[in-house]
């Protein structure tokens, strides 16, 4: 068997510009309030990949340790989003981002 | 070779999940697809060594984000309103997709002709031979101290917010509805 070298950062980057362009696009084109907050969610989890990527890269845990608090912040995120569109569905019929056009007042 | 074919696999996994988040009609559908986008990337976390990471990435994201975001999708009822019919902002659809496209072709030009800056640090260098969970318990509890405590607060806020936002209050809030009536029930009226 060929032994070919494993992966560098290159590869990795890449795809993580990948997911974080396929999140960003799903959040401009998507008009449901939960689908684009997943759009969020997969920016993140881009991000969090070229995180963990530098940090092997540069040899510092610093990228690791800043992944952790990506995670918490989202989760947090995610409670007070999925919390607001409870709110605002037992008020109005629909929670895609039309029918939030009403909060421009 | 292996560490290939383990990135290509994830890759694909992932790749494929972001593209049913985003394109499928169902909510649920778009759910189930981030699982695989998350245990994608929990994958190449392994890969890249981080270990630790990738089991909260699957502990916290598909085990506890993903089922708040079905459990809210379910509280809700699958969303009726398919959101690729109506379209009352004209090119927004291909708008969203042109600047998609150029933010991808301009990241992946960025990763493809820069180069990586930065200097390895000085005090939370990978070590070879110490567990991951202690490496990054060691760097978590001195370093970043100060940055973890005031997550449990950002924490407490959340919980406090969450509550408060979800808390039914039968004297306000509701728009235009009779007593009585049903509010899901009720037609859409808009100023």
């Amino acid at each position: 068997m060929l032994a070919i070298a494993p992966p560098g950062p290159g590869p990795y980057l890449a795809l993580s510009a990948a997911l974080f362009a396929l999140g960003a696009a799903g959040l401009l084109v998507r008009r449901n309030a939960l689908v684009m907050f997943m759009c969020v969610e997969l920016m993140l989890n881009a991000v969090n990949l070229s995180f963990v990527t530098l940090a092997r890269e540069l040899d510092d845990l610093g990228g690791q340790i800043a992944v952790f608090f990506v995670l918490v912040v989202a989760a947090a995120e995610v409670v007070v989003g999925l919390g607001i569109i409870v709110a605002i569905f037992r008020r109005r019929q629909g929670a895609t981002a039309d029918d939030l056009s009403v909060l421009k007042g | 070779m292996v560490a290939w074919i383990v990135f290509v696999l994830a890759a694909v996994i992932c790749l494929g999940g972001g593209a049913g988040v985003v394109l499928a009609k169902n909510p649920v559908h778009s759910a189930l697809s981030l699982v695989a986008t998350l245990f994608g990337v929990a994958v190449l976390f392994v890969s890249l060594d981080a270990e630790f990471l990738a089991a909260v990435q699957v502990i916290v994201y598909a085990g506890a984000i993903v089922v708040m975001f079905l459990f809210v999708i379910m509280l809700l009822g699958v969303d009726r309103t398919v959101d690729a019919e109506a379209d009352p902002l004209p090119g927004q659809r291909v708008g969203g997709i042109v600047a998609g496209v150029a933010l991808a072709a301009g990241l992946i030009g960025i990763v493809a002709y820069g180069t990586i800056t930065g200097a390895p640090s000085a005090n939370g260098a990978v070590q070879a031979d110490v567990p991951n969970i202690e490496q990054l318990a060691r760097v978590l509890f001195t370093d970043y101290l100060w940055a973890f405590e005031i997550t449990s607060v950002l924490l407490v806020i959340a919980v406090v917010g969450a509550v408060s936002l979800a808390r039914h209050r039968r004297d306000a809030l509701v728009d235009t509805d009779l007593p009585g009536d049903d509010d899901v029930l009720e037609p859409e009226v808009t100023a």
